[in-house]
């Protein structure tokens, strides 16, 4: 079955962001920017589900600035065998990702697409839902465990009460989360193999969707700093100022 | 301005998370219906029209929405909530599943866990784990909204005398079903609601440890969570991960035992009112946010903040 795998180009988990002096956004100029991990994961969970003979091909796409072409040429070097490069460099809200992401899903009819749970820059844990919604499929979000099993996949979720599984018809959605595998590293030879896959690009407007935002960033400040604290001597002492100080025992 | 809020349960009790939504839904302003949607869920209903503000509580009580499927409850939501100008519902993994489908089906944005409301169309939000405070104005005659509990006080969950009404929707999207579930079993109070949360990282070494924390929570009445690293490497269970991809706590005492304080771990905890790092790094950041940091061999100073804590409570 075909496995479609969406990677997005964010900030390096690594980098502390700074907020613009004039509020309008954070400073993205000469930061290092790398696949975002959920993504990573995302590419692994598609490269072992092939490795096991249940994927016969892996398509990544990314939306995004040219750079981006370098995030998928990553998950090129990881495993995946095509890339689909839809090209923008306006913002991509989610809403309009999975709309993009729809339109490639009709043409490509996956058996199933696998997306990260969340951005690590917009924290917006949105576009596969999405995506499932306008395409009419299942959802497995923030799985830590993927079988397919016929014309059904079970997924496994980390959920706030602890796990729940979930059994899905294909086609379906899978959105991963962090305990869902170990992403490997792409080894050199794979690097320089993965520069002879193909990838195609697109633009949204080749693929008939409208990109006019529906949200507005107004602005974006720095979080309120927290007041340095103090160092105790010992135990004894943390509990007096816990008890007679800050009163929260 | 007319709000629908979607009430978290677990078919027998309204989730305290509900109230700070319905917060929110007051900071807002206008009109508040809560939808309980569940199975045999007319428990939750009488308590939800309990709940301050309410105006009416609309119950969709089927087998379909037993288990909170995100497919089930898009299009119920979706349908329910069509003409309102508000839905909201908590940023917990029940919201963040189906939500997005919600806002889908309508043809509009999201605005996801918002922490703060400016006015009706416009809401504040972290972005980049929280180093980032973005102000964000949504253009959609529906705001399909997810609200971060932490950022309002909960109402009142008694007092209010609102209206009940059955609804005849059922919307069972077939294409998915409930295998089974795994829940976290605790006597403990819930982590995400916790007045005192003690947590522990990769410094534990093993899940074992986490007892010496554990005999420390049940003198507080705190709950335990832990780091990413304690629960990649098996310590502990996923549904104690506090963090940016985990769960958001601010509880008035946060103790971090272990805990180096990455940036994603912040995320989740750094609203809590004080709180104290126990740490045998001094270079460690989580000082840096920590009111009382403790340097020390955490082997040696949990067991004698067992024995302190015994003394003076
Ligand atoms: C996409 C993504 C999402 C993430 N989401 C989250 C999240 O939601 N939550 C989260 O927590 N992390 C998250 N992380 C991981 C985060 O970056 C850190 O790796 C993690 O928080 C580290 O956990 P830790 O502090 O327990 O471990 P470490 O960083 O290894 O720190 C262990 C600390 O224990 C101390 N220590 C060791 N032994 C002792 C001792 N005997 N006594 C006292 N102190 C001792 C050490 O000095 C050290 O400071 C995420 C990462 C990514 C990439
Ligand atoms: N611009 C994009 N290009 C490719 N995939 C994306 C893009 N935006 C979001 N996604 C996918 O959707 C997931 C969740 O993103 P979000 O909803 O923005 O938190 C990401 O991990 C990606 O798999």
């Amino acid at each position: 079955m075909k496995v479609l795998v969406a990677v997005k180009r964010v900030i390096d988990y690594n980098v502390k962001v700074r907020v613009k002096p004039d509020n309008s956004g954070v400073d993205l100029a000469n930061v290092k920017m790398a696949m975002n991990p959920f993504c990573e994961i995302a590419v692994e969970e598609a490269v072992r589900l092939k490795e096991k003979g249940v994927a016969s091909e892996i398509v990544v796409v990314s939306i995004g600035p040219k750079a981006a072409q370098e995030q998928i040429r990553t998950a090129l070097a990881l495993g995946a065998d095509r890339g689909i490069h839809v090209e923008t460099d306006e913002e991509v809200q989610s809403l309009e990702a999975a709309k993009l992401l729809k339109a490639i899903v009709e043409k490509e009819e996956p058996k199933l697409v696998i997306l990260g749970k969340q951005s690590i820059d917009s924290d917006n844990n949105q576009t596969g839902q999405m995506l499932a919604a306008l395409t009419g499929m299942a959802q497995g979000t923030f799985a830590s465990e993927v079988v397919v099993d016929g014309e059904k996949v079970n997924v496994t979720r980390e959920v706030d009460g602890g796990l729940m599984t979930v059994s899905l018809n294909l086609p379906a959605v899978v959105t991963t989360d962090l305990r869902l595998n170990e992403p490997r590293y792409a080894s050199l030879p794979n690097i320089m193999k993965a520069k002879k896959k193909p990838l195609d690009a697109t633009t949204p407007a080749d693929l008939g969707v409208d990109m006019a935002h529906r949200l507005e960033t107004v602005k974006v400040e720095a979080p309120a700093a927290r007041k340095a604290g103090i160092k105790v001597e010992d135990v004894a002492q943390l509990v007096d100022k816990l008890k007679n100080e800050a009163k929260v025992i | 301005m007319s709000i629908l809020v979607f009430a978290e349960h677990d078919n027998s009790s309204l989730k305290q998370a509900t109230l700070s939504v319905l917060a929110a839904a007051k900071e807002i302003g206008g009109d508040i219906d809560v939808l309980v949607a569940g199975e045999n869920c007319g428990a939750v209903a009488e308590q939800a029209a309990k709940a301050e503000g309410v105006n009416k509580v609309l119950v969709a009580d089927n087998a379909a929405y037993g288990h909170n499927l995100g497919e089930n409850l898009g299009e119920l939501v979706a349908e329910v909530g069509n003409g309102y100008s508000h839905i909201l519902a908590a940023a917990g993994t029940t919201g963040k599943d189906f939500m997005p489908r919600v806002a889908a089906l309508l043809d509009v944005a999201q605005v996801s866990d918002i922490m703060g409301v400016v006015d009706a169309d416009t809401f504040v939000r972290p972005i980049y784990a929280g180093n980032a405070i973005a102000t964000v104005k949504s253009k959609d005659s529906t705001k399909v909204i997810t609200v971060r509990p932490t950022g309002f006080d909960p109402v009142a969950g008694e007092g209010g005398s609102a209206s009940v009404e059955n609804l005849d929707v059922v919307k069972d999207a077939g294409i998915s079903s409930f295998v089974s579930e795994e829940l976290a079993k605790s006597d403990r109070p819930d982590l995400a609601s916790a007045s005192i949360v003690i947590s522990g990282g990769r410094g534990m070494q093993n899940g074992e440890n986490f007892k010496m924390l554990e005999q420390v929570a049940d003198l507080l009445g705190a709950a335990v969570g832990a780091s990413r690293a304690a629960v990649d490497a098996g310590f502990v269970p996923n549904d104690m991960q506090v963090g940016q991809t985990g769960k958001i706590v601010a509880p008035q005492l946060y103790v971090a035992v272990g805990i180096s304080g990455a940036i994603q771990h912040l995320a989740g905890m750094g609203d809590s009112k004080v709180i104290v790092a126990i740490n045998k790094d001094e270079e460690a950041p989580i000082f840096q946010v920590a009111d009382y940091g403790l340097v020390a061999d955490l082997f040696e100073a949990v067991p004698q903040l067992e024995e302190e804590l015994k003394k003076v409570l």
